[in-house]
C-alpha cells in the first residue's frame, strides 16, 4: 500500500481491520484493511462482483461480516447494542443508488423522516430545516412538495442525498452517486458533493464507477481487487501502479479521457487538511 | 437585562446594540430552544452575534443564525458574526445561501359550487370506473375471439399453468370451506327445525342453500380474495418494471398474453371449484344430520334426489362464469391501473379484492331477482 506521510497523523474516522465477507461458499472480501480519514473524499473502485456495495453496506452495519472489525467513529459497528447502535446512526448518513426514498411521502416529509428521532424538535422548525437541506443539495423549493415518483432520477439522488444529510452526519456514504446522470448532471453532483463536503466538513466514502468523479472530487482512491484493498492513493498514484486491472483501469481510453478534461479545466481540490 | 433561559445562550443589551453570545456544543437537539430564544431579539437595533464560545454548530444551529439575519435585513439592521471557527463560518455561508425562499402556493377554498362539482367528478369517475371494467371485458371478449382465428397466437402453456393456479390449487381451501360450511347449515337448521318436528326438511335446506346460493358465492368470495389479488399483484408489478411498455415495443400485446389465458382459466375452473364445493357443502350437511338428527346417508340421498328440483343446482352454476369474469376483469384492469410507486400496487391490490367481491355480491342478488321474476 501506497499512502503519503502526511495523512497518517489525521483522525481517522473508519477502520476496517481483517474484513471477511462470504455469501455461501463464494467469499467476497478477505482480510481487508481500510482506514478513512477525517474530511477527505474517498472513492471505492473495482471490477463488478469486487463488492464494492457489499464494503459499503457492511460499514454502514447494514450486513454483517463473517470476520473482521469494522470500526466507525469509535463504535464497534458489529458488536454494538442497538441503541450504541442508534445513536451512532446519526453520525453517518446513506445515500442509495436510486435514493431509496419512500414512495408513499413527498421529498420533504421524507427528509424529515430522520430529524423525527429528535425529542424536542418543532414539527415547524423541522419543516423549515428539511427545506433548508433539500435548498442545500440545489433542489428548488417547489420539490419539497413532490413525491418521489413525480421526480426525475438526478433529483431522487439529491433528495435521497438530502436525507443522509438530514442530521449533519459527520460521514457520508454514496453508492453510486452519479450512476445514470447525464454528463452535466453528474459533473453538478460532483460538484455538490465537493461543496458539502467541504462546507460542511464531511467525510464521503463513495463508490463509483465514474472516472469523472474520481478525477473531479476524490481526495483518495482506493481499488477493490483480490478480494481486498489492493492500494490506495491519489489520481496520480494510481497512474503509476503496476497491476494490471488498476493500469488498464487507469489507463484505458475512457481514464485519458477523463484525465485530459481534468487537466484541461482543473478543480481546485484541497489536497491536504 | 440578562436571560438565563437556556444554559448555552445570553443576550446582553448594550448603548446602541444587542449582543447575543452562544457557547457549548450546539446541534439540532438544542434548535428548538435556540430558535425561541433569538426570535425574542428585538429588530430594532443591530445585533453582534458572538460565537467565541461555539465547540461545535451544525446545519440546524446556522439556520437560526441565518432566518436571525434575515429578519434583521429585512427590518434594515445588520447581523454581525464574531469569534466563528472556520468550519463554522463557512458552514454559516453556505446556509445563508442555500435558505429556501418560501414560495407559498395557497391552496384555495373550497366553496358550494366546488364541492358540488367535486361530487359530480366522483360520480363521473365511478361512471367511467364501470365502463373502463366493460371495456375490458369487450377487450377480452375480442382477445378471444381472435385467438379462436388464429389458433397458433394461443398461449397454451399460460392457460393451462393459469388453471392450475387459480383452480387446482385453490381445491383444498375452497373444499374446507364448503365442507364446513355445511356442517354449521346441518347445526343451525336442525336447531330450528327440531321445535316444529320437521328435522327431515334440513335435507331440503342444506340442497337448496349450497346448491342454488352459498356453494358458488362463498367460492367466488374466496377466490376474488385469492386471485383477484394475485392478478392484480403479477400485472401491477410488470407495469411498475416497465414491462408491459417492452411488451408493446416488442411487437407482443399485453391483452392477449396476459388477460385472455388469466381470464379465461377461471371462467373454466370457477366451476368446477363450485361444483367442489356443492359436492363438499353437501357432504358436510349429511355427516352432520347424520350424527345429530340421526338421517343416515340412504335416506339423506333418497330426500335429496327427490325432494330437490335440479333447477337449483342449474342455477347455481350458471352464475359461476359470470363471477369468473367479473373476477377477472377486475382483476386485470385493477394491474392495469397500478403506477410506477410501489403503494399504488399495494392500493390497487386492495381495491381489486374489494371491487371483486363486491360486484360478485351485486351480481348474484341481481340474478335472484331475476329468477324469482322467472318463477324459478
Amino acid at each position: 500500500m501506497t499512502k503519503p506521510d502526511s495523512i497518517d497523523t489525521r483522525d481517522v474516522v473508519i477502520s476496517i481491520r481483517g474484513l471477511k465477507n462470504q455469501f455461501g461458499s463464494q467469499v467476497v472480501h478477505d482480510n481487508l484493511d481500510l482506514d478513512i480519514y477525517r474530511g477527505e473524499i474517498v472513492g471505492v473502485v473495482g471490477g463488478s462482483g469486487t463488492g464494492k456495495s457489499v464494503l459499503l453496506r457492511t460499514i454502514a452495519g447494514l450486513n454483517r461480516p463473517k470476520e473482521g472489525t469494522v470500526d466507525v467513529l469509535g463504535v464497534d459497528v458489529q458488536n454494538a447494542d442497538q441503541d450504541t447502535m442508534a445513536e451512532a446512526g446519526s453520525n453517518w448518513g446513506v445515500m442509495f443508488q436510486d435514493g431509496a426514498l419512500f414512495s408513499s411521502l413527498t421529498v420533504r416529509e421524507n427528509v424529515e423522516v430522520p430529524m423525527r428521532t429528535i425529542d424536542g424538535l418543532d414539527a415547524d422548525i423541522r419543516r423549515q430545516l428539511a427545506d433548508l437541506k433539500i435548498s442545500m443539495v440545489g433542489l428548488p423549493y417547489f420539490a419539497g412538495d413532490k413525491y418521489p415518483s413525480e421526480l426525475s432520477g438526478g433529483m431522487r439522488k439529491r433528495a435521497g442525498l438530502a436525507r443522509a444529510l438530514a442530521l449533519d452526519p459527520q460521514i457520508v456514504f454514496l453508492d453510486e452517486p452519479t450512476a445514470g446522470l447525464d454528463p452535466i448532471g453528474a459533473s453538478d453532483f460532483d460538484q455538490l458533493i465537493l461543496g458539502l463536503s467541504r462546507s460542511l466538513g464531511l467525510t464521503v466514502f463513495l463508490v463509483t464507477h465514474d472516472l469523472d468523479t474520481l478525477h473531479a472530487i476524490c481526495d483518495r482512491i482506493a481499488v477493490l481487487a483480490e478480494k481486498r484493498v489492493l492500494v490506495t492513493g491519489t489520481m496520480h498514484e494510481m497512474l503509476s501502479v503496476d497491476h494490471p486491472w488498476v493500469h488498464d483501469y487507469f489507463h484505458g481510453p475512457r481514464a485519458r479521457a477523463a484525465l485530459d478534461t481534468k487537466n484541461a479545466t482543473p478543480h481546485q481540490t484541497e489536497t491536504d487538511a | 437585562m440578562e436571560n438565563a433561559a437556556a444554559p448555552f445562550i445570553t443576550t446582553t443589551q448594550h448603548d446602541d446594540h444587542l449582543v447575543v453570545a452562544m457557547s457549548g456544543e450546539l446541534t439540532v437537539r438544542d434548535v428548538t430552544a435556540i430558535n425561541a430564544e433569538l426570535a425574542q431579539v428585538t429588530l430594532d437595533h443591530p445585533v453582534r452575534l458572538d460565537l467565541s464560545g461555539v465547540s461545535r454548530l451544525d446545519t440546524a444551529i446556522a439556520w437560526a443564525i441565518a432566518s436571525l439575519r434575515k429578519r434583521l435585513e429585512d427590518a434594515g439592521q445588520t447581523l454581525d458574526i464574531s469569534g466563528a471557527a472556520t468550519g463554522t463560518e463557512s458552514l454559516l455561508r453556505s446556509v445563508t445561501e442555500a435558505m429556501p425562499e418560501p414560495t407559498e402556493i395557497e391552496t384555495p377554498k373550497l366553496s358550494i359550487t366546488d364541492r358540488v362539482a367535486n361530487i359530480g367528478k366522483d360520480v363521473f369517475g365511478a361512471i367511467k370506473f364501470v365502463l373502463a371494467l366493460i371495456g375490458y371485458f369487450g377487450l377480452f371478449l375480442a382477445k378471444l375471439l381472435r385467438s379462436i382465428r388464429y389458433p397458433k397466437e394461443f398461449r397454451l402453456t399460460a392457460l393451462v399453468h393459469h388453471c392450475e393456479e387459480v383452480g387446482l390449487k385453490a381445491v383444498p381451501i375452497v373444499a374446507l370451506m364448503s365442507f364446513l360450511i355445511g356442517v354449521v347449515l346441518a347445526f343451525q337448521g336442525s336447531t330450528q327445525l327440531k321445535q316444529f318436528g320437521a328435522e327431515v326438511f334440513v335435507v331440503d335446506l342444506i340442497a337448496i342453500s349450497i346448491l342454488r346460493e352459498l356453494g358458488i358465492l362463498l367460492t367466488s368470495i374466496i377466490v376474488a380474495g385469492r386471485t383477484a389479488s394475485a392478478f392484480t399483484a403479477a400485472i401491477g408489478s410488470m407495469k411498475m418494471r416497465e414491462e408491459i411498455d417492452a411488451m408493446q415495443s416488442l411487437g407482443l400485446d399485453p391483452g392477449s398474453i396476459l388477460f385472455v389465458p388469466r381470464i379465461l382459466a377461471l371462467v373454466i375452473m370457477l366451476p368446477i371449484l363450485g361444483l367442489v364445493a356443492n359436492v363438499m357443502g353437501l357432504l358436510g350437511g349429511g355427516l352432520m344430520a347424520w350424527a345429530d338428527l340421526g338421517i343416515s346417508p340412504a335416506m339423506f340421498l333418497t330426500r335429496l334426489v327427490n325432494g330437490t328440483y335440479i333447477s337449483h343446482l342449474v342455477i347455481g352454476m350458471i352464475k359461476a362464469p359470470v363471477f369468473a369474469l367479473i373476477i377477472g376483469v377486475v382483476g386485470c384492469h385493477a394491474g392495469m391501473q397500478v403506477k410506477s410507486n410501489a403503494e399504488s400496487l399495494g392500493r390497487m391490490t386492495s381495491s381489486a379484492v374489494v371491487t371483486a367481491i363486491f360486484a360478485v355480491i351485486f351480481a348474484d342478488a341481481a340474478f335472484s331477482i331475476f329468477f324469482a321474476q322467472l318463477g324459478l
